[in-house]
């Protein structure tokens, strides 16, 4: 079985990457990148609202490494999302608190979430799924 | 951007309907199967918060 072409599967994950639910757009399954699209945005903007923290890579021993880079990588999977906060200056420091805590995983996971959608845009994209 | 204060009750009632709304939709193959899928992940959820959430008061003592 011949591997699928990165010209057949790249412009639909790069698009999910940057606009969340835009690969499924692109694909032609617009309920699904509506409701990905949806929870992707909101758990951003609720993680925003909250206060959290957008990490930074930071150096140091390997689990403030593990910590630090994964955020990073975490929060960039958001796409436009990142970009946009980071364009518009938002730089929220590290605080204590429930609700900062509560922001910055909020902030980590719809970056992750994200990652699932652009992961189902490559199955479908590639005709592993429907 | 108006700031927001939520309790751990909200916040982790808010992460699981997300989160079991993205799964739900990558995870199965018709919508039924989608829905039913996320409702699931959401009761687990649910019952993970519960008992975590009596772990932690009964622990505490």
């Amino acid at each position: 079985m011949q591997a699928p072409s990165v010209g057949q599967w790249a412009p639909a994950v790069v698009l999910a990457w940057l606009i969340p639910g835009g690969g499924h757009f692109l694909l032609k399954r617009p309920g699904r990148g509506a409701v990905l699209s949806i929870s992707v945005v909101l758990l951003f903007l609720l993680g925003l609202m909250m206060r959290g923290t957008l990490f930074q890579p930071q150096s140091g021993d390997l689990l403030t490494m593990v910590i630090y880079y994964g955020g990073f990588i975490g929060d960039l999977l958001s796409g436009v999302l990142y970009f946009l906060t980071i364009w518009l200056g938002y730089s929220q420091p590290d605080m204590a608190g429930h609700v900062h805590d509560y922001g910055t995983k909020f902030l980590v996971a719809a970056g992750l979430l994200n990652l699932l959608a652009m992961v189902d845009a490559w199955e479908i994209a590639t005709g592993k799924k429907d | 951007m108006p700031k927001m204060n939520l309790s751990h009750f909200e916040a982790s009632l808010l992460f699981a309907l997300f989160t079991s709304a993205v799964l739900g939709v990558i995870t199965k193959r018709t919508d039924r199967e989608r829905l039913r899928y996320a409702l699931r992940c959401f009761a687990y959820f649910l019952a993970a918060i519960f008992s975590l959430s009596w772990l932690m008061y009964l622990g505490h003592g």
